[in-house]
This record gives structure tokens, sequence and C-alpha cells, in this order.
């Protein structure tokens, strides 16, 4: 099917600023899925609250614009309602780091079969550009008059901590690699999260001068780098693009099922439930 | 040569950012005097389908020829 | 879950009542003094094959039962002041997306982190009115353990019923205490299931246009029907709006829905009352109290007696108004600083003769509490 045919048409053409990344990030996500040849019955998109969280309102799928931050929670309740469903979770940089932080860790830790998709554009887009965990340690902001205070994460390192079994990392400029990245982040059973370097030219580029659209882009083209390639090694000052965890571990809501099916096969041969009293 | 497919731009769906026209390998697309991407110059398209994948408003996308 | 008497602490009595109402899916986190309701069905549900799981937090765990409910399922979560007020967020998105859901605060001494193993009822506003925004909400609660399990199945069919959170307010006493349940057979009850939409796939669902008959008919997530939900203000699509005339309609339609049928949703008992000159008006474990000293006073023909809320919100205005009309006083006894009290002043014809008997330090209200400010009434009256 064509993209458009994914999408509630409707809506178009979308709110986000021209040349944002999030619109190429929504429409190779879209082919992914396309390729995937998935079900849009089968299909639950979850977000929290910014620029990225619109893009639910625009797929044709089941659909979920919940809280700033809560997106993995909402969806965590989701899949374990309906296991058979493909959840996928597009956040930004608050979302997934900021305020969602303590839900994303637990989410990898658990090893739940959810797709997180972080849109990284370095900045609080919605809100009109304060910085975020993500925005690089001096860059300005809103927020940030005399340069950021700290540290960004390194989103990938983190996940990879918590204990996510796909954790990657593409830019808006590298649209192959990220239809390529999306199609195994949503086959992996488990955790998968994959970071996508995106453009915020109205906040982030014009307050730190990085140019439009097309010059963020290409310093995605210039700054990284695929990982595991020779000049990833000659040149260890860029940012690694690629897969870097793809294992198989048990899955939290199969492991949950296993469980169940378990207690309830022995209980059948216990008739009876003991009554009263819980134990203390 | 001619391309297989056409590139077709929504325009009612097109912001004008320009990213299309920059990244283009043949330099096959412009922007109009109504800011709007154009396929300027077909015959250099070589189909690769890029612009349609890097387009952030779903504007363009490679179409069969009607024959 | 087999029916018959059991004796039982008031958080198993929770538990009981949800898995007896249909609970298929439970997330929660501990904090005293409700950890045993999520102990007992972390339990019980997998045994049943049904869901249970611990979140991080009280937030998450908030945010997981809207998820699930969506899926189909009947959800519910549990904690105390802390844990409530961190909810509230969250429960404002079951309001404004209708998502039913049943929400347990066993009080304990607030504010803040105030005594976990001390008993309040000082929640009651914050049950009201603990999320943002205009709105209104359900809330019930109960002053002993077979009560506690039949409000808690209401709970479940209130919210399935208005597509609305549904706030389960007990205390500390009630949740500890241990008494007899008797868990009725299957069907003894009635338990309400979802309702769900009959519009055929390919045909368009608009998953918040109402009825003519007033109920919102949902369709599950995964199901023929796919749709928006969101926390901003929506049209019948669900999708968001700014239009001044969708936001007017939607927020009446949030809280005429309850409002509206403030009467229809009052839950409660009367001991005593009929010929009563002094009515005492209570709820929670301190009903227990009041109850006891209207049996002690009747004995020596003081004529008392006692309106025992169970629905708290939306107020029952009416009821109130009705049952205090010419009395010569009347005594709300509550745990709290007046918060019920105030609600009552405002409902009667002649809020001077309403006056309060309270405790919050931690204990229970005793007799002598009431029976203290009941003297200072009748000295006033003489």
């Amino acid at each position: 099917m064509a993209v458009k045919d994914y999408m509630r048409q409707r809506f178009l053409p979308h709110i986000w600023c021209a040349g944002c990344g999030h619109g190429i990030i929504m429409g190779n996500m879209i082919r992914a899925i396309d390729q995937l040849h998935m079900k849009k019955n089968d299909m639950v998109v979850v977000s929290g609250i910014g620029c990225s969280s619109r893009m639910p309102g625009y797929l044709d799928f089941h659909t979920m614009h919940t809280i700033h931050g809560r997106a993995l929670a909402f969806a965590m309740g989701i899949k374990m309602g309906q296991p058979e469903l493909n959840v996928i979770v597009p956040m930004g940089d608050g979302d997934a780091l900021a305020i969602g932080g303590n839900h994303l860790i637990h989410a990898a830790r658990r090893n739940v079969d959810l797709t997180a998709i972080i849109m990284n554009n370095s900045i609080y887009g919605m809100t009109g550009g304060q910085y975020s965990p993500l925005t690089p340690t001096g860059k300005k902001a809103t927020t940030a008059v005399y340069g950021t205070d700290s540290k960004p994460f390194d989103v990938a390192a983190l996940a990879q901590g918590a204990g996510a079994t796909f954790v990657a990392r593409t830019t808006t400029y590298h649209v192959q690699e990220m239809i390529d990245i999306i199609k195994k982040a949503i086959r992996h059973k488990g955790f998968s999260l994959v970071e996508i370097m995106s453009q915020c030219p109205t906040y982030y580029g014009r307050k730190n001068k990085l140019g439009g659209a097309v010059q963020i882009m290409e310093s995605f083209k210039e700054e990284t780098v695929k990982a595991g390639s020779k000049k990833a090694e000659t040149s260890p000052e860029l940012i690694k693009r690629g897969i870097f965890v793809q294992e198989d571990q048990p899955e939290y809501v199969e492991t949950y099922l296993t469980l169940t099916e378990a207690l309830q096969k022995a209980a059948k041969k216990q008739p009876g439930e003991p009554q009263g009293g819980h134990h203390e | 040569m001619k391309p297989k497919k056409t590139v077709a731009i929504n325009r009612d769906w097109c912001k004008g950012c320009g990213i299309c026209v920059a990244f283009c390998p043949k330099e096959v697309l412009v922007l109009d005097d109504r800011e709007k991407a154009c396929w300027a110059y077909p015959e250099k398209c070589i189909n690769c389908g890029l612009c349609e994948l890097r387009c952030p408003d779903m504007a363009t996308t490679l179409e069969e020829n009607e024959s | 879950m087999k029916s018959g008497t059991i004796f039982i602490q008031g958080n198993e009595a929770i538990a009981q009542g949800a898995l007896y109402a249909g609970l298929q899916f439970f997330a929660g986190y501990p904090i005293t003094p409700s950890t045993e309701i999520a102990e007992i069905l972390s339990e019980k549900l997998p045994k049943l094959g049904r869901k249970f799981v611990q979140m991080e937090d009280e937030i998450s765990s908030m945010c997981a039962i809207i998820g699930a409910s969506l899926t189909g399922l009947k959800v519910m979560t549990a904690t105390s002041g802390p844990g409530f007020s961190l909810k509230q967020e969250a429960i404002g998105y079951a309001v404004m997306a209708e998502v039913p859901s049943v929400v347990v605060n066993v009080q304990r001494g607030g504010p803040s982190t105030g005594m976990p193993t001390g008993v309040a009822q000082g929640d009651v506003m914050q049950a009201r009115w603990g999320t943002h925004g205009d709105h209104s909400i359900i809330t019930l609660t109960a002053s002993n353990l077979q009560d506690v399990f039949l409000m808690t199945v209401e709970a479940f069919n209130l919210a399935e019923t208005y597509r609305t959170p549904v706030i389960l307010l007990f205390d500390e006493v009630v949740a500890h205490m241990r008494e007899k349940v008797e868990i009725p057979k299957p069907g003894e009850i009635n338990v309400v299931e979802r309702l769900r939409t009959s519009v055929p796939e390919g045909t368009n669902f608009h998953p918040y246009l109402t009825r003519e008959d007033g109920r919102l008919p949902m369709s599950d997530f995964g199901g023929v029907h796919r749709y928006n939900v969101t926390g901003l203000v929506h049209d019948m699509w669900g999708f968001p709006s700014n239009d001044p005339k969708v936001a007017y309609d939607l927020l009446h339609h949030l809280v005429d829905k309850l409002e509206n049928k403030a009467d229809l949703l009052a839950r409660y008992k009367e001991h005593y009352t009929e010929d009563a000159e002094i009515l005492l008006i209570s709820f929670g474990s301190a009903a227990r109290t009041a109850l006891h000293m209207v049996e002690q006073r009747r004995e020596r023909g003081l004529k008392v007696g006692l309106l025992e809320l169970q629905t708290l919100w939306p107020f029952p205005r009416q009821l109130i108004r009705s049952m205090c009309e010419g009395r010569s006083h009347v005594l709300v006894v509550e745990m709290n600083m007046g918060q019920v009290c105030q609600e009552v002043r405002k409902a009667v014809i002649r809020p001077e003769r309403v006056y309060l008997a309270n405790r919050f330090d931690g204990a229970s209200i005793s007799p002598a509490d009431i029976l203290n400010v009941l003297n200072m009434i009748r000295g006033k009256g003489v």
C-alpha cells in the first residue's frame, strides 16, 4: 500500500514545521510497517506530549496520545491487555529521557515487547525551544541562555545499560538505514529502542546557528559514522550509527503468560481455592 | 533515457522545505516561485526514490506512468 | 473464588469484590495501608489467567490500567494518600478520555507522608478535585466489610456504565480490620459488562458520540475500529479540537453525565433516622463509631439517627437536603477538618444547624469525641 493509505489523510498537511525531521521518521516508519505486511488492526501507536507525540493522530492505526512522559506506561497496559498487538511508542527528548526516563529504564529492564522510537531533535520544540537531556553541552536554548548546564545522555548506552535487547541509532539523513532498522526493531521480540537523530530547524537550529533542515541533515551525514566500519575506527569522535544490541532474552509478557498457563493447569488438578485469610 | 516512474508532488502537503531539492543526486528538483517542490528535469531523474524517502510531508511519491 | 462466608481483612474484601466484578488487570505499587491489595491480587490474578503487574510507581500504575482498559479489560489500581496525589494527572486523563477504571485510595494520616499507619479521612476533597480542570467524578466508600465488597463491585459497575474512573475511598481502619464477608454466588449480584459498539467493520465508529440514551459504547483496541484517544479537548472522532463549541459541549458532557445523575448515584444507609431529631451524618470507619453512639443514645431515649453515606461524589445534595429538613440539629462525624461538613452546610436549608465532630490525629474517632459535641449541641439547644 502507499504511505498515504496508512494515514488519516484529512488531517494532512501535518502541524510540523517545514523541514522538521519528524515527518521523515513518520513516513519511513510507515514504509517499514508496510514492508513487514503488518495489518492495521494489529497496530497500536502510543505517544506522550510534544511535537514527536503528535505522530499517532495522523496514523490510521489504534492510536493513543497520552500524558507527558508516560507513553511507555500506557503501552505496558496495552501490551499486557492484548499481547498479540504490535505496540509502537514514538517519543521525544523529554518524553523519553526527562519526565519519562524512569518508565524508559523499567520498560527496558522488563524487556517488554514494545518498539520505542526516540525522535531526538535535541530540544523541546512544542513549548518553544527549551533544552532537553539530549541537548549537547554548551548549546543554547530558551532556558539555557548561557549554554546547557550539563552533558546529554547517550541514549543507546542508557538503553543498553537498562537491559534493552535491541538498541539502534540512525538519523533522518540515513533514510534507507532508518527503514531497515525500524523493521528489525518491530520484528524483534523484546524491548526495542531506536534513537533517530532529527532536526528542529525552527528552534534548535536557529538558536545555535546550525542553518536550516538541509544543513542539519548534512551535519548528520558528516558527524556520524556506521558502527563497525573502518571510518568508525579511525574517527572515534564521530557519533556511531547502526544496531548496537540485538539479543534474544525472555520477553516480559510471554514469560507472564507462561506462568499463568502453568498456574491454571495446576489449579485444575486441585479443586477449590483455599478460603479466607491472606497470610501475612 | 526515459524514467520509469513519475515523481508526483502534492502541492497541498509540500511545505517547500527544500530537502528533496538539496539531496537529489541528479539535481532534478527545484522549488518553484510558490516555494513548492517541482520535478523540473525529469529526463535527468534516475528514480532513486530518495526524494520520496526524505520528504517530511509525504508530499513526494514515485508513481507508475500511465502508458 | 468460591462463594461462602470468609473472615478477612478489608483489603482482601476489596480484592474479592474486584474479582467478583470481573477484574482482569491490576497494576499497582506498594504503599501502606493498601499494600495487601496488590499482594493478594499478585497471587490470585495469575491463577485465574488474569493480569497483574507491579509498576515502577503509582503514576505508571494508573497509566497502565488505562491502557489495559482500552483493550477491553476491567481494571483497578490501589494506593494511599501520597500515591493518590501522584495519580491525579492520569486520573484526569481517564476522565477526559472516558476510560472505565477503578482507583482505590485507602486513606491514611496526611498531608504528605503523614502517618502511614494512622487513620484519617482527609482525601475527600482531593478525590473530588485532585485532578485539574472542571470535571466530575464518582467516589464511593463503606464502613463495614460486607459493604466494602459490595461497593467495590458497584465501583466497577458504575465505571462501565458511565465510562469514568471511580474512586473507592476507604480508610486504614476499614482496610486493616477483619470481619466476616459473605461472597455471593456468581449472578447473585448484578455485574455490569462493558457496552461495546454494534457498529460493524467498515462503518465509521465515533468513539465519543453519545447514544440517545446517554451511553457511550466502546470498541476495544485491536478490534475492527481504529480511533484516536487523547487528553486534549477532542471532537466525537477523538481528534484534538480548538473549537470553542466543541470544548463547551465536551466539558458539559463530562460534568453533566455524572452531576445530573447525583440522585441516581447516591448510595447510603439509614440507621434510626425516621424519627431522629438529631441526625448524624458519617462515612467510612467514622460511621462505625457514629452508629455505636446512636445506638447507645437511643437506649437512653435520645432521638438520634445516622445517615451513612456510601457515595461521596457526586455529593448527594438532594438527599442531604431532604434528610436534614426538620431535624433540630445535624452532626457530621468525620476524621478530617470538616470536608464533608462543608458540603452538608452548602446543601441544607439551615446551615447554622450543622455541627462537626471530628478527629484528625491518626487515632480513630471515639464515642467520647462524638458525645462531647453532642452534649455541647444539646446544651446550646436547651
